[in-house]
This record gives structure tokens, sequence and C-alpha cells, in this order.
């Protein structure tokens, strides 16, 4: 029996979780993905916010301050990037204008530090290539860029390595309570715990209304994104925000933390929770925004997009985040409706409900907490000499598999024999950026199956995409 | 720092032909670096026949076309290296490159000849709509996946795109025993050769369909099936238009981008039409020593044409080394060729008589379905060729030579320009 089973590996469980492993505990998470981050937290904008945009009050505006602070000693602790390129909320008219006075304000309430709105020239000389109709911007010093996995990756590697076990593609069907503990029915049997903590996203509710009479309600609101060539980049250095309508803070334009840009998100509310397909419709909606962008005075070329996707933001009717041990089901604790901005929150979410679990299983903390953790080695941020020196070690980070990103056959190796280690083309792709250019995995497909199939010792044919169903190719030639 | 007189990125075709040219034209350091196991390129991976009928007046698969080059290559004993990638190009022509054996090396080169290829168009940069599940791929990662390592990507096969990769995988998958559904082409022609056409999708049943695209994908693990629409003239989709097709596999040959990523570490001109190089007769780049061909260059649908190009860029860049272009040659005036109503472009841009051979072929590519037209040249404003073809169309590109003589009875010319007439 364990004491602690998360339900999700998503950016929230594997925060929690690493928390969680500072204590002496039996911990599990247990995902229906095939790899950490497989579902909302692997499609979104990837913004640190500053938490201007929370109200007042909320749940929400405290966790995003908290968790913005911390992202920073963390990107360090545990080596993943990150780049804190501000945020400006652009205003177009004097309309919008009052909109920046209100959310100066909001910022201020809510603590965020250095938060001021720039004059028309004082932004144009920061982001020149915003639109001549700029009148002014808020802007926000602490914003920041993040890679959206590489959070839950390293999250979730740290918890791991301090004895939280991972259950992938396990699937919670029914959550019991029987005997004062709790009886969680899988796809490969049945689990036992203490408690539950529920980081299961778009699906949270679901779980708490197993265990609660107070029912809560999480909408998908799906975000679709177009991703563009790092060749448009460096368009603008910070993240641009339209002033926010009632949706959510607008379509933005922002570099990644990788230097590709994106457009995006758009805020749909659909009812089906896997439905991560992008529509032709919001994706001509978006085309036209990009084409017609109000905020920018270059025009984006969209012969340079590279992907388009989508994702679902775990939308709570309240909208504010749910950190709580449900009233009328003692031992098990939400972290719902964890929608934006969550990715920023959410190591203070860990803080929360690490604290929250240990208080109530009266934890103690153990000895010998693992608090660092060292990301896949990246050898483009070698010198030339300590690059020969790795290549002389180990010929592998001598061969680029992927030629868009200059991916080695040594990053890619590593993130499949790291803990929690890559077994998907996807888990690989997210771990190293192999496939993730420009020419998304035309060229190096072939070679990633091969390491895989090598390093795992599994046949060519098993190898998938994102586990399950998902193989890439059906058998051998000559087969059929 | 080891120097080479001249510096091949890229042992494709491209690559072979324009080492090989410059060997014979008495460059004695050439090194070929190739980022691949084998030399050869893509052609390894094309094993259907129809390679080399110009060449070699005969009907050759891709690897033997390849070897006919790789044999010379390895007979003239000119430097290569395999799984070799080009980290860096400088202006001043220090080539980066790293392998397993070596790591990071730097290496000084007297000229550079870009011959890096292309690589296929992914799916976001046509917004296809729709899930992302395992089982769509570029056609030319299929084609590498079964013919060279020999997998099967799938057995229900929609395909989106009729390039020339695109319908050979039609007849390929077919002859491995998979079900070719259906070829969806957003334009109102193909993007491929009349002959393959002809040969990978009539004489096997598999319909084509103009003017149609992939409205959605479903299928949240693996690939289960498409919708098909038929578009508007402005690429729009037409509601109620939708087909529903069953499949497990989507292949992609939706256009081929060439991979000029280095050339512009050094600010080489670009051509936006062709997002390659623009080029003088010599087929140098604006930085000068820096050559460029295949289809690094503008994507061909011949690899004929691509070894005769690069033969030239080979020619020249030795030219180039061995101090063969004098000072009175580059002062000589320059004309610049226009490509307009219905021409895209032309390759090379501009033609500096002094140092061009005795002809110079000019390709070039039509933006449209031209049928019962004329290509006519003119000398500024004098037309001096006016031929007419039966059929002109974007997937097959078109040549005209310029003949040396011939322009120097124009010392005054400034623009050669290129365009298609009714009459």
């Amino acid at each position: 029996m364990y004491d602690v089973v998360i339900i999700g590996a998503g950016v929230t469980g594997c925060c929690i979780a690493r928390e969680l492993s500072r204590y002496q505990l039996n911990a599990c998470v247990v995902e229906k993905g095939d790899d950490v981050a497989s579902g909302t937290s692997k499609a979104n904008s990837g913004v640190i916010h500053s938490g201007f945009d929370a109200k007042p009050g909320s749940l929400m505006a405290k966790l995003n301050v908290e968790g913005n602070a911390l992202l920073w000693k963390l990107a360090e602790e545990l080596d993943f990037p990150v780049k804190k390129n501000g945020a400006l909320v652009v205003a177009t008219d004097e309309e919008e204008v009052k909109h920046l006075e209100l959310l100066l304000d909001q910022a201020r309430q809510n603590g965020v530090p250095g938060v001021r709105i720039l004059s028309r020239e004082e932004v144009m000389n920061m982001e020149p290539n915003l639109t001549d109709k700029t009148v002014a911007a808020l802007y926000a010093p602490t914003g920041g860029v993040i890679d959206p996995f590489n959070l839950a990756i390293a999250m979730g590697e740290n918890a791991n390595v301090n004895g939280v076990e991972f259950r992938f593609e396990t699937e919670v069907l029914q959550i019991r309570k029987k005997n004062g503990k709790y009886e969680l029915e899988t796809n490969h049997g049945t689990i036992e715990t203490k408690c539950v903590v529920n980081a299961a996203g778009v699906y949270a509710d679901k779980f708490h209304n197993m265990v609660s009479e107070e029912k809560i309600h999480i909408t998908a609101r799906k975000g679709e994104y177009l991703l563009f060539d790092k060749t448009v980049g460096d368009l603008f250095t910070a993240s641009v925000f339209p002033v926010p309508g009632k949706m959510g803070k607008g379509i933005l334009i922002a570099p990644t933390v990788h230097g590709n840009l994106y457009v995006g998100p758009t805020a749909n509310d659909v009812e089906d929770k896997e439905s991560t397909n992008t529509t032709q419709d919001i994706l001509q909606v978006l085309t036209e925004k990009a084409k017609a962008n109000h905020l920018s005075k270059r025009v984006i070329p969209m012969n340079k997009v590279i992907t388009s996707f989508a994702g679902l933001r775990a939308h709570q009717d309240k909208h504010d985040f749910i950190v709580q041990e449900v009233p009328d089901a003692e031992y098990f604790f939400d972290a719902a409706g964890i929608e934006s901005p969550g990715l920023t929150s959410s190591p203070a979410i860990g803080v929360m409900m690490a604290k929250m679990v240990s208080e109530k299983l009266k934890l103690k903390e153990k000895t010998g907490f693992v608090s660092a953790r060292k990301g896949v080695l990246k050898p483009e941020k070698l010198t030339d000499e300590e690059r020969n020196e790795l290549i002389k070690k180990n010929p592998a980070y001598g061969n680029i598999i992927c030629r868009c990103e200059m991916i080695t056959e040594g990053e890619i190796v590593d993130a499949i024999h790291r803990p929690l280690g890559a077994k998907s083309m996807d888990s690989i792709k997210r771990r190293t950026r192999a496939g993730m250019g420009r020419c998304q995995a035309g060229f190096c497909t072939p070679r990633t199956m091969e390491i895989l199939s090598r390093e795992l010792r599994i046949d060519m044919t098993e190898i998938t995409k994102k586990g399950g169903g998902s193989r890439l190719v059906v058998g051998k030639t000559k087969e059929l | 720092m080891k120097s080479y007189e001249i510096v091949i990125i890229g042992g494709g075709p491209a690559g072979l032909a324009a080492a090989l040219a410059a060997k014979e034209s008495g460059v004695g350091s050439i090194l070929i670096l190739e980022r691949d196991r084998e030399l050869g390129g893509i052609l390894n991976q094309c094993i259907h026949n129809g390679f080399g009928l110009h060449t070699f007046k005969e009907e050759l698969t891709g690897p033997e076309y390849a070897y006919r080059f790789i044999e010379k290559v390895l007979e003239q004993k000119i430097e290569y290296k395999l799984n070799t990638m080009v980290m860096d190009i400088t202006q001043s022509k220090i080539v980066t490159y790293m392998n397993r054996t070596e790591g990071m090396v730097h290496i000084q080169a007297k000229a550079i000849i870009l011959a890096m290829g292309c690589r296929e168009r992914p799916r976001g940069a046509l917004n296809i709509p729709g899930f992302r599940p395992a089982g769509i791929f570029s056609a030319g990662t299929a084609q590498r996946l079964v013919n060279m390592e020999g997998y099967m990507p799938g057995r229900e096969v929609v395909i989106l795109g009729s390039g020339d990769i695109g319908l050979i995988m039609a007849r390929r998958m077919t002859l491995e025993g998979a079900h070719v559904k259906v070829v969806a082409e957003i334009m109102p022609y193909s993007g491929g050769l009349k002959r393959n056409i002809v040969q990978c999708l009539d004489d096997f049943g598999i319909p084509l369909r103009l003017s149609h695209t992939i409205v959605d994908i479903r299928g949240v693990e693996r690939v289960e099936g498409v919708t098909i629409a038929q578009v508007d003239e402005h690429m729009k989709p037409v509601p109620g238009t939708e087909e529903d097709y069953d499949c497990d596999t989507i292949l992609l040959s939706v256009g081929l981008i060439p991979e000029n990523e280095l050339s512009n570490k050094i600010n080489v001109q670009m051509n936006a039409v062709t997002s390659g190089p623009v080029v003088n007769e010599s087929l140098e780049t604006n930085v000068e020593g820096v050559f460029a061909c295949g289809n690094v260059l503008h994507v061909h649908d011949l690899v004929d044409y691509v070894s005769e190009e690069a033969a030239l860029a080979g020619k020249n860049a030795a030219k180039y080394v061995l101090g063969k272009f004098s000072g009175q040659e580059n002062s000589a005036h320059t004309i610049t060729l226009e490509a307009v109503d219905g021409v895209r472009y032309t390759v090379p841009k501009t033609v500096n008589i002094g140092r061009m051979e005795d002809t110079v072929k000019v390709r070039f590519r039509v933006g449209n379905v031209f049928k019962d037209s004329y290509v006519s040249v003119y000398y500024d404003d004098e037309r001096v060729l006016h031929r007419k073809k039966i059929i002109m169309a974007p997937g097959e590109m078109e040549d005209i030579t310029l003949d040396r003589k011939k322009l120097l009875g124009y010392p005054d010319l400034k623009k050669i320009t290129v365009k298609i007439e009714k009459e």
C-alpha cells in the first residue's frame, strides 16, 4: 500500500511528486500516457506568467506570483532552460490604455514585482517590430518563457531519483474508499493507498466527483497554436499579449525559449476531453490573425509555419485553482482547475500540496534528499574543445541525428537511459528536441527509431510515437 | 588548420558531379563532406528506374545512377568524409565539420560548393487540421523506411500532394501490398512529372483528385481516417464536398525546400521564389568563391539536370581557385535576367558575358499550366526567341540557352526577359 498516489504525471503531478519526495513516504504517480507531460502539459504557450492577470485574492494570483519566484531558482537547481524575456500587454487605442491601468492595479495587489506602464516611445524602443498603432504597454519584467515539458520532466526525474515510483500507461478507472484507504482500480490492477492526490488535468472533476458530493466541473478549453521556424523567432524579444478578453489572455505572439515564434492560443470550449485535434476553422482564424496581425509591424510569413497543435486547458467553472483536501473525502486532495497560469504556478502548487499532505500524514522529512538534477547534456552549449573531449569519450556525441536542431546520438541515448527515460519518439522529442525542427522529423525518424530499438532492445516494429497503439510501422516489407 | 582548394558540402548527385568536374578541370585538393552513411544522397532510396535517360541514354535506378558517379569519385581518389555534418561556414571560407572520429574540425577552403539538397515540407506548412497520431509520414521518409530499412509504414494509404515522391510512393506502396486509396492534390494540376502520373497512378488505377486537400485527420494513437474536400480557387475547402477515407497512413508529398541554413550563415543572397541562392552564370553566389548547385539551388525534377548543373558549378569553382577568372572578365558588364508573365524564376539570375562559356543554359519553372503557348526571350525590348510549347506545367522544368556570340552583338544590353506568351 502506498502512502500517496498522485493521479496524473503532468506538470502539476510532477511538481507535487517532487515536493513530496522530500519526505519519508511510499509514493507513486499513475499516468495514463506513456510519459510525463503527455497531456495538457505538452501543449501550451510555455510562458512564465508574472501574475498580473489573475484576480486579486484568488488562489491563482497567489500561486502564480509564488510559482514565478520559485521557477528561476528551480531552473538552476534542476537544469532546464528558461529565459526572463518580460511580458508586454500592448494597447493600440486609448480605451485599451484604461485597461492597462486596471492591470497595473491588479499587479500591485497581487504583489507582482516591477510592473509598470511604458509610453509608446519606451515600448517601441524595446520592441521595434510592434505595430505603429501601439499607444502604450504594460511591462512585466518577471515574465518569461520555458520549455513547457522540461519543467515536468525535470520535476518528475528528480522525484523518481528521490524514490517516487511512476506507473505509465496506467489509467485510473474507478476510485473507492474502503476500510480507511482508497482503492484505485486501473487497467493494470488495483492500487491501494492511504491518500490520493488528484492532479488529473481535464479529468480532475471526474475523479473528484467519484469521492465527493460537492461536485466540481471542468471544461476542456481548447487552444490552437501555430509554431514558426526559428528564422522568424526574432520578431519580438518579450512575450507580446493583446489586451485580454473574457476567454483569457488573448492570442499572443511570443518567442519560445528555443527561439521559435508562435501565435496562439485560441480559446474554445469543447465537449470531448480528448479532442486535442486542430480544426480547419480555427487554424484559418489563427492564420488570418497572424497575417493581419494588429500587434506586429512586420508581416509574419505564413510559409514559415512548421507545425500547428492544440492543447486543452482544465477550466474550472469558478475560474480558480482548487488546491485542497476535499471537505467530504478525507485523505483525498485535489489539484484541480489548473489552467493558465498553471505551468508557472505548478512549483508553488507542489509546495502547497506537499505541505497539506505531509501535515495530514504526519510525514517526516528524509535525509539525503537529492535536490539537484542535470538535464540532458547539450553539446551545443560547450566550447569546441569541450565538445571534442566529449566526443573522444563518447563518439555518439559526434553523430548528428536531427539535422534541423543538430541533436546528436549521444543526447538521444542519454534521454533513453536517464531516470524516467524516453521510450517513444515523442518522449525523445520532448527531452532532446530531436524531430522538433523545421523538417518535423522527416530525416531523423528512421534514425531515432533505430536508436530506440537498439537501446531498448525492442523490434523496430514495436517503436511507438507515444505509447499505446501508436506504432510507427506496421511490419516488415514482404510480410503483407 | 588543414586547407583544401574546394570543399563540397553534400555528397549527393550534385556534390559528386561538382567534384568530378572540378577534378577534371585540374583541381588537386577537393573534399566532399557528406552527413549520411553513404555517398549518393537521396538517390539511394530511389530504387525505381527512370534516372539517367539524358545523361547515359539508358534507364537506371537511383542507386545505379549514383554509383556511376561514385565509381568515378573513387577512381579519381577524391577525398570524402561520411557521417560528417557541416556545423558552420564563414565568409572567409572556414568550414567546421563534426563526426564521431574527428570531433569538431575546422578547415580552410578556397572555394565552397553548396550542394546540401533539400528537405520535404512538413504537415505544419500546410496547416492541415486534425489529430497528430502515428502514421503520418512525409513521402521521402516512407520511401527510406520501405526501400532502405525494409519496413512498411502502413497498409491503407492516402497521399496528399502529387509531387514526384508522392507519386512514386503510391506505386511503391502498392507493389509492396498496401492499398493506396487516393492521391489528393490541392492545385488544379499535378506537381509531378506527367510520366509519373501515368506510370505510378494511372497504371495502378489509383485516383488523383485535383483541387482537393485533407481537411481532417482522425485517430488519436494511429491514423484511422482522413477527410478530403474540394477547394475553391482561393484554396479554401468547399463545404459539402467532404469525403471520408478510412486509412492507417497518410503520406505527404507537398513540396521540397532547399536546405540553405548554412548558406544563410554567410549571408548568401536568396531568391524568395526558389528558396535557393541567387547565382550568376558561373553558379556563383553573391559571396565570392561560394557556388551552389543541385536542389539546394532550386528543386529539380530530373537528376540529369542536377548533374549537368553541378558539373558547371564544379568547373567554375575550379576556374576560381586556379585563378582563371581574370579581372577583365569580372569587369565585363553584367546582364540581369527577369522572369515575368508566368515564368516564376530563372537560374542563373545574372549573366556576365566576359565570364560565360559559349552558351549558358537558363532553367526556369512556370507558375501555371500553359497550353499552346510560347516561351519568349527579350533582349531589352527586342524579342529574340519565340518557341512554341504544346504544354508547360509547374512540375516540369523548362530551359532556354543563351549564346555568347549572339550576346556580344548587343553591347548595351541591360536586361534579358523570359516570359510566357499566348501568341
